[in-house]
C-alpha cells in the first residue's frame, strides 16, 4: 500500500474518534439530565469502568498470543500437522458458542472458587473465544513461509529453533499480526458482556441503562463501547504496521 | 585487496574446514562419493541408483542431465539435506556423517537459484548467517561482509543495508553466492545458480564465478541443466542419466571431442565445432593494448597520447585500474576524463570466446575490453585476434 494509503487509513479512525468523543462530551455538558443519568454517567465511573474494559481486552489478548503463536507452532511442525485440524476444530467451537452462554456457565462452575473473580472469569472466556483467529492465522502463516527459504536456512546450517526464530516466524509475522488484529476487535466487543458476571467494563453503562429503563444512558454506553472498539482496532492496525518487518 | 585480508585466515579458529591451506592455495577438499543409493519412500526406482564419484579438490565440477535424472538429489545427499539410503560420502577424507548436521553445513557453501535470500534481512545480514553462527565478532564479520561483497562486484558501501527486494535478479544471486562463500568453506555447492536471470548477467556472473573460483580454489559441485555452461565453467563435467546414472565424467574438452555414447553426444548436442569455440579461452589469444586514461586526466594529453599511438578510442580506468568506459576521442569533452556514463560490457579473461564474440557483437567497437582478477583492466580483444585463432584450430584439425 502506499505511504499516502497507510496515513489516510490510520487518520479516519482518529477524526471518526475525536467526533464521537466530542459529541459525547459535547451532549454530557449541555443536556439536561436527570440525576439518575447524572449519577451514572459520572466521569469518574465512565473512567473507571472504561479501564476496567481496556484491562480486560489487553489481558486477553496477550494471553491468547502466548497460548495460540506457541501452538501455531507446534501444530506446523514435522509429525504434528495431523493435529492441528483438530485444535483448529476446537478453537472454532471455542468461537462459535454463544459468548453469553459461555460466560455464565464459566462463572456458575467456576466462581464457587474465590480465585474466580467476574474479572478473571471475563478473561479465560475471552481468551477462548479470541484464541482461534491468532492460531489460524500463526499455522496459515507459518505454512505459507516460502519452503526454499526454510531449505536454504537448513543448508546453512542454522539450527531449528533459529530457523523458526530467525526466518519462519519473521516471514509469517505479518499473517499472524492479521490474527492478532482481529482478535482484538472480537475481544473488545465481547468484553461488554462482563457486566453479566461482575466482571466490570462499559457494558455495565448499558446494562444499568436497560434496568434503570434509561434509554439515554444505554446508547451513551453503546456509544462509548464503539469508540474504545475503534480506538482498538486503531491500535491493532498500529502495531501490524509497526512490526512488520523490513523488507517483506 | 592485500593478502592479510584473505578469508582463508579467517577460519583457522573457528571450525576448521578439513583441508584449507593458505590463499593462492587449493583450499578446496576432495570430495569422495561410494555407492550412494537414495530411493525415496512410495518409488519403486531409486533417484540415485549406486552413484560412486571423486570430486578432486579445487576443482568445478558440473553435474549435468535432463530433468529428474537425480543431480539436485545427489547435490543434497553432499550437505545431508538428504540422507542417502546407502553409501558413504566423505569429505577431505572424513565421513560426513562424523559431525552434527548443522556442523557439517557451516562448512559447506550453498548456493541455490535465485539466491534465496530471506526477504526481511539486509544485504549484510544474509551474508553474515553463517559467520554468526560460528561465532565471529562483529568487526569481523562487518570487514568480512565488505570484502565478500567487494568480490561478487557490489560496492559494500551501497549495499550492505539494502533488502532484497530492492535488488536485482543479478544482484540477488551475487549475494547468495557471497552468502555461500562466507564463512570460506572448503567446499560450496550450487544448484542451478544462475538458472534465473537473463544470458547477459548470466554470463557476467559465470565470468565472476570464474574469476573467483581462481582466486579461491574451492571446491564447487554445480548442477546445471545448460550444456554451455557446463563447458564454459567445468575443469570437469559429469553428465548424468535417469537414476543419476554416469554417462560420462570427463573435462570438457574430452566430452565434446569424444562423447561416451550417443546419449552424451545427443546431449552435448550438434554444431560441436562451434561448441569448440565455448573451449578456446580468451587467455589463450593475444591482446591488444590500446591507449588507456585514468579518470582525472587531462583530455589534451591523453588525446595527443592515442594519435601518437594511431588509437581512435581510449579505454578510461577507475583509481582501482578497473575499465570504466571506452570512449571515442571525439566524445571526450572538458579539460579532464570523467567517468563516463553507462556500464562497460567487459569480459573475464577466462571466458569462452563464444561470449567474448556476443560481446563484440554488441559493441561498437568490434572489440570487447578484458579484464582479470577484480575487474583488473588486461587488454582489448578484437574479431581478427578470434578469427585468426579459429583458423588455427581448423588448421591443427586438419593435419
Ligand atoms: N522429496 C522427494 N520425494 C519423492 N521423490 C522425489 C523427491 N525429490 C525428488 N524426487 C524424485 O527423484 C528424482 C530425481 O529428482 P531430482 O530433483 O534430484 O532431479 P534433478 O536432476 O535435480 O531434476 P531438475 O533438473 O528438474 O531439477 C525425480 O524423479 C523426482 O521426481
Ligand atoms: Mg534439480
Amino acid at each position: 500500500m502506499s505511504r499516502r494509503g497507510i496515513v489516510v487509513e490510520l487518520l479516519v479512525p482518529v477524526v471518526l474518534v475525536v467526533l464521537i468523543l466530542g459529541g459525547y462530551v459535547w451532549w454530557r455538558e449541555t443536556a439536561n439530565l436527570n440525576p439518575t443519568e447524572l449519577r451514572q454517567l459520572d466521569w469518574a465511573t465512565i473512567r473507571g469502568e472504561a479501564w476496567e474494559h481496556i484491562k480486560l481486552t489487553v489481558v486477553s489478548s496477550v494471553l491468547v498470543v502466548l497460548i495460540a503463536v506457541p501452538l501455531g507452532v507446534v501444530l506446523t511442525r514435522r509429525g504434528m500437522t495431523w493435529l492441528s485440524p483438530i485444535a483448529v476444530g476446537i478453537a472454532n467451537i471455542g468461537q462459535s458458542a454463544p459468548s453469553i452462554g459461555l460466560i455464565v456457565l464459566f462463572y456458575i462452575w467456576l466462581n464457587v472458587h474465590p480465585f474466580w473473580t467476574g474479572f478473571r472469569v471475563t478473561v479465560l472466556t475471552l481468551t477462548l473465544y479470541g484464541i482461534l483467529p491468532v492460531l489460524r492465522n500463526t499455522i496459515t502463516g507459518l505454512r505459507g513461509v516460502d519452503r526454499t527459504l526454510v531449505e536454504a536456512a537448513r543448508g546453512l546450517g542454522m539450527s531449528a529453533p533459529a530457523r523458526l526464530l530467525r526466518v519462519e516466524l519473521p516471514l509469517a509475522l505479518p499473517v499472524i499480526m492479521a490474527g492478532v488484529r482481529t482478535t482484538l476487535i472480537l475481544v473488545v466487543g465481547t468484553a461488554t458482556l462482563a457486566t453479566f458476571i461482575d466482571g466490570g467494563g462499559l457494558g455495565d453503562t448499558i446494562n444499568s441503562g436497560i434496568q434503570l429503563y434509561q434509554f439515554s444512558v444505554m446508547v451513551a454506553g453503546a456509544v462509548l463501547v464503539v469508540a474504545l472498539a475503534l480506538v482498538v482496532e486503531w491500535v491493532g492496525r498500529v502495531l501490524e504496521l509497526v512490526i512488520r518487518p523490513r523488507g517483506v | 585487496m592485500s593478502d592479510t585480508t584473505r578469508p582463508v585466515e579467517a577460519t583457522q579458529t573457528q571450525a576448521e574446514p578439513p583441508g584449507a591451506s593458505g590463499p593462492g592455495e587449493v583450499s578446496g577438499a576432495e570430495i569422495v562419493l561410494t555407492d550412494v543409493v537414495k530411493r525415496y519412500a512410495g518409488q519403486d526406482a531409486a533417484a540415485v541408483g549406486g552413484l560412486t564419484l571423486t570430486i578432486p579438490a579445487g576443482e568445478i565440477v558440473m553435474f549435468v542431465g535432463p530433468s529428474g535424472c537425480g543431480k539436485t538429489t545427489s547435490l543434497k545427499m553432499i550437505n545431508r539435506l538428504i540422507e542417502p539410503t546407502s553409501g558413504t560420502i566423505e569429505i577431505a577424507g572424513k565421513d560426513i556423517r562424523t559431525q552434527s548436521e548443522n556442523q557439517l553445513r557451516r562448512q559447506i557453501g550453498y548456493v541455490i537459484q535465485g539466491g534465496s535470500l530471506f526477504p526481511h534481512m539486509t544485504v549484510e545480514k544474509n551474508i553474515a548467517i553463517v559467520p554468526k553462527l560460528l561465532g565471529w565478532d562483529r568487526s569481523r564479520i562487518h570487514d568480512r561482509v565488505t570484502e565478500l561483497l567487494d568480490l561478487v562486484g557490489l560496492d559494500p558501501e551501497r549495499y550492505r543495508n539494502r533488502h532484497p527486494r530492492e535488488l536485482s535478479g543479478g544482484q540477488q544471486q551475487r549475494v547468495g553466492v557471497a552468502r555461500g562463500l562466507a564463512a570460506d568453506p572448503p567446499v560450496v555447492l550450487m544448484d542451478e545458480p544462475f538458472g534465473a536471470v537473463d544470458p547477459i548477467t548470466r554470463q557476467r556472473l559465470q565470468d565472476e564465478l570464474l574469476s573467483i573460483q581462481r582466486e579461491l580454489h574451492k571446491t564447487i559441485v554445480c548442477v546445471t541443466h545448460d550444456i554451455d555452461e557446463a563447458i564454459k565453467l567445468g575443469d570437469r563435467i559429469v553428465i548424468l542419466r535417469e537414476g543419476a546414472e554416469v554417462a560420462q565424467y570427463d573435462t570438457p574438452e574430452v566430452v565434446l571431442s569424444a562423447p561416451a555414447d550417443d546419449f552424451v553426444a545427443d546431449f552435448v548436442g550438434a554444431g560441436s565445432s562451434l561448441k569448440a569455440l565455448s573451449l578456446a579461452r580468451v587467455e589463450d589469444i593475444e591482446l591488444r593494448h590500446p591507449t588507456t586514461a585514468k579518470v582525472g586526466d587531462a583530455v589534451a594529453k591523453v588525446t595527443e597520447q592515442a594519435r601518437a599511438n594511431g588509437d581512435t578510442a581510449v579505454v578510461v580506468l577507475d583509481d582501482r585500474g578497473r575499465p570504466v568506459g571506452w570512449p571515442w576521442l571525439r566524445q571526450l569533452r572538458g579539460d579532464r576524463i570523467v567517468r563516463p556514463e553507462g556500464e562497460l560490457i567487459d569480459v573475464d579473461i577466462r571466458s569462452t570466446l563464444n561470449d567474448a564474440l556476443d560481446s563484440m557483437l554488441s559493441s561498437s567497437h568490434g572489440a570487447a575490453v578484458v579484464t582479470g582478477e577484480r575487474d583488473q583492466y588486461l587488454g582489448v580483444v578484437d574479431f581478427d585476434a578470434v578469427t585468426t585463432h579459429i583458423r588455427l584450430l581448423e588448421e591443427q584439425r586438419g593435419e
